[in-house]
């Protein structure tokens, strides 16, 4: 062990030294793999922000991590596949403090009209107080006010929406929609509010009524269409989905986010890849840099390593040297370019404004706003490829180091 | 384990079509504590030799003892290990590593050979003394005359006691003032440590100190007499 820490000892001093041998082209080498280090976690922390946005602005829309639903409703969102309230275990499983909030809801497709347009629409009732946290749709209201109570008797459109039926708030709608029995439900809603939504297509197909006033109106008192559970991360829900799954009655269908919309599904597993294909392809681009820096130092000391193998430093010790040196560049790029990232990131997660290429974003299912997510896995990613990445390209300037004739290398020029 | 001997060695090399013979049949012995001058013109193998000798490079044929061990057989791991715990080289020139200080290139073969800093320090102090060259224990090959640089490499290659030094010109690139000075420290140390020393040399005033002078000329050995 003493062995090895006197070995260790004396390559941490002559890479450190010989590092600094020819100060320009390590300060340009420093500058690329620090620049190359900020670029993967800069761009991996926006990246990693918009799909965060694309995914909550979808589990949003569901909405909700889990829901529990009529089998069949999911592919026949009709009013006659509606389930009973929750009740019994299952309620006592929902009430319980590991479930960030619950609700239900009805969703039925409906026609919307007001005295110049009509428009085809997708009818939510919805828990006028579980809203908040279920889909934020309150906070988007931009014009009059979210619903107030379970038996509000107004209705919450878009500003799409009410521009193409040419209403606006305070002014009569009638919505229509088919009960049970499959007879004509209508009545007659003021536009209490407008709302503008991040994703701006939704605000022409949403449109929102109080639950009990619905119920009412399709003549379905005490059914809901689905039940929708939020946990506190939507990456982390499988304990609560096993739990409430446990209690979920057998003729209820119970299904986490990630298998309602397959494709938010393939976003999430594929985030990081993404990230780890976009850090290799960087790092490709800085390793040709790192291998010249280092072919050239190799080349610049053939006579200097000649001695230290002539003066018995085993082939080993010579390619630790190496990788010492190639080991401290990479740690210093690496520092400097974490620091850059967390500096220049930090001042934007507040939000970055993206709303010139909104429309763009909305059909990809983000936001106007932009929130960079800097992950402390994601950084750590960035700097273990670089560094074992790094180390592997090292590996053959160090070794054809190693194995020089000493003789040839002696005698060198 | 210093006695060496060499038997039938042969040694070629290839410039371009030509083939070129740096040792032809060469048989030597060299026993503990001598004083060995290799002479002869530029080419005639004396460099090829104290390679050989020091296990920096292998012959074509023949073999090389040193005590029990077979040189010429061992992988590059053994033999680094031999060269780091038994030879001592001293070269013409570019002997020193330019980042380390005079003292840290001293200490360079202890700090391989695993002997812990505070023995290694002073060690290479000693030895720097002995050499004369206090007071300069932090400078730079770059700081150093070419005398002093060598007398730096001398330093390094005897300090940790090895059994055979073997230096190839190591007047070469010297005054006649640092090359007396260098060559009375060699006989002190082979006289006061009985390290034995094998140096190539083409410089008249560098056999004068030799014990046996050994001549060479196109690979071989054309005489090998005791002074």
């Amino acid at each position: 062990m003493q062995g090895f820490r006197l070995h260790f000892v004396m390559l941490l001093r002559l890479s450190w030294r010989n590092l600094w041998r020819n100060h320009r082209r390590t300060y340009i080498m420093l500058g690329a793999i620090s620049v190359g280090v900020w670029a993967m976690i800069f761009m991996t922390a926006l990246m990693r922000g918009m799909v965060d946005d694309m995914l909550n602005q979808g589990i949003h829309n569901l909405p909700g991590h889990i829901q529990i639903q009529h089998p069949a409703f999911l592919d026949d969102p009709s009013v006659v596949n509606s389930i009973a309230e929750p009740e019994g275990e299952l309620l006592a499983a929902l009430n319980q403090p590991g479930v960030k909030r619950w609700a239900t809801r009805i969703k039925v497709p409906a026609v919307i009209a007001s005295e110049r347009e009509s428009r085809g629409i997708n009818l939510l009732g919805v828990e006028a107080e579980a809203e908040a946290d279920i889909t934020g749709l309150p906070a988007q209201v931009s014009e009059g006010r979210f619903l107030e109570s379970n038996q509000d008797q107004g209705v919450v459109i878009g500003a799409k929406l009410a521009q193409r039926l040419e209403t606006r708030l305070g002014k009569r709608v009638v919505v229509m929609s088919q009960d049970p029995d499959n007879n004509i439900s209508e009545r007659g809603f003021r536009v209490v509010g407008i709302y503008r939504a991040e994703m701006p297509g939704l605000e022409e197909y949403n449109v929102y009524a109080a639950r009990d006033t619905l119920q009412k109106l399709l003549r379905i008192e005490g059914r809901v269409s689905q039940i929708v559970i939020v946990d506190q991360d939507y990456r982390d829900i499988e304990s609560l989905y096993r739990r409430i799954e446990k209690v979920t009655p057998s003729t209820l269908e119970i299904k986490p986010w990630y298998e309602i919309d397959n494709y938010l599904a393939a976003m999430f597993n594929m985030m990081d890849g993404f990230v780890l294909v976009w850090v290799i392809i960087i790092f490709l681009a800085l390793s040709f840099g790192l291998v010249n820096t280092l072919v050239m130092a190799v080349f610049e000391r053939v006579r200097e390593i000649g001695l230290i193998q002539a003066l018995g430093m085993r082939p080993r010790l010579i390619v630790y040297q190496i990788l010492l040196e190639s080991l401290l560049l990479l740690l210093i790029g690496l520092a400097i370019g974490n620091g850059l990232a967390i500096i220049t990131v930090k001042p934007l997660e507040s939000g970055l404004d993206i709303s010139m290429v909104a429309e763009g974003m909305a059909m990809m299912g983000a936001s106007s706003m932009l929130y960079p997510n800097l992950t402390l896995h994601d950084m750590l990613l960035a700097n273990s490829v670089v560094i074992i990445l790094g180390i592997l390209t090292s590996i053959l300037p160090a070794w054809r180091a190693a194995h020089l004739d000493p003789v040839r290398a002696l005698n060198s020029t | 384990m210093s006695a060496i001997h060499c038997h039938q060695l042969c040694k070629t090399f290839r410039q371009g079509d030509e083939i070129i013979t740096g040792l032809d049949h060469v048989d030597i012995s060299i026993e503990e504590g001598e004083f060995v001058c290799l002479s002869g013109p530029s080419g005639s193998g004396k460099t090829t030799l104290l390679n050989a000798i020091g296990g920096l490079d292998t012959p074509d044929s023949g073999e090389i003892r040193m005590g029990d061990i077979r040189i010429d057989q061992l992988e590059r791991g053994p033999l680094a290990d031999m060269r780091l715990h038994h030879i001592g080289f001293v070269f013409q020139a570019y002997n020193l590593i330019p980042v380390l200080t005079a003292q840290e290139n001293v200490e360079f073969v202890m700090q391989v050979q695993g002997i812990p800093a505070a023995e290694r320090s002073r060690k290479a102090r000693d030895i720097l003394r002995e050499v004369g060259l206090e007071g300069m224990e932090d400078r730079r090959p770059a700081q150093l005359s070419g005398g002093q640089q060598q007398r730096v490499a001398v330093a390094r290659a005897i300090v940790s006691h090895p059994d055979l030094v073997l230096a190839d010109e190591p007047t070469a690139n010297l005054d006649s003032v640092a090359s007396t000075h260098l060559m009375g420290l060699f006989s002190e140390l082979n006289e006061n440590h009985k390290i034995t020393f094998v140096i190539a040399t083409h410089d008249k005033r560098v056999m004068s100190y030799a014990r046996r002078l050994i001549k060479m000329q196109d690979g071989k050995i054309i005489s090998d007499e005791a002074q």
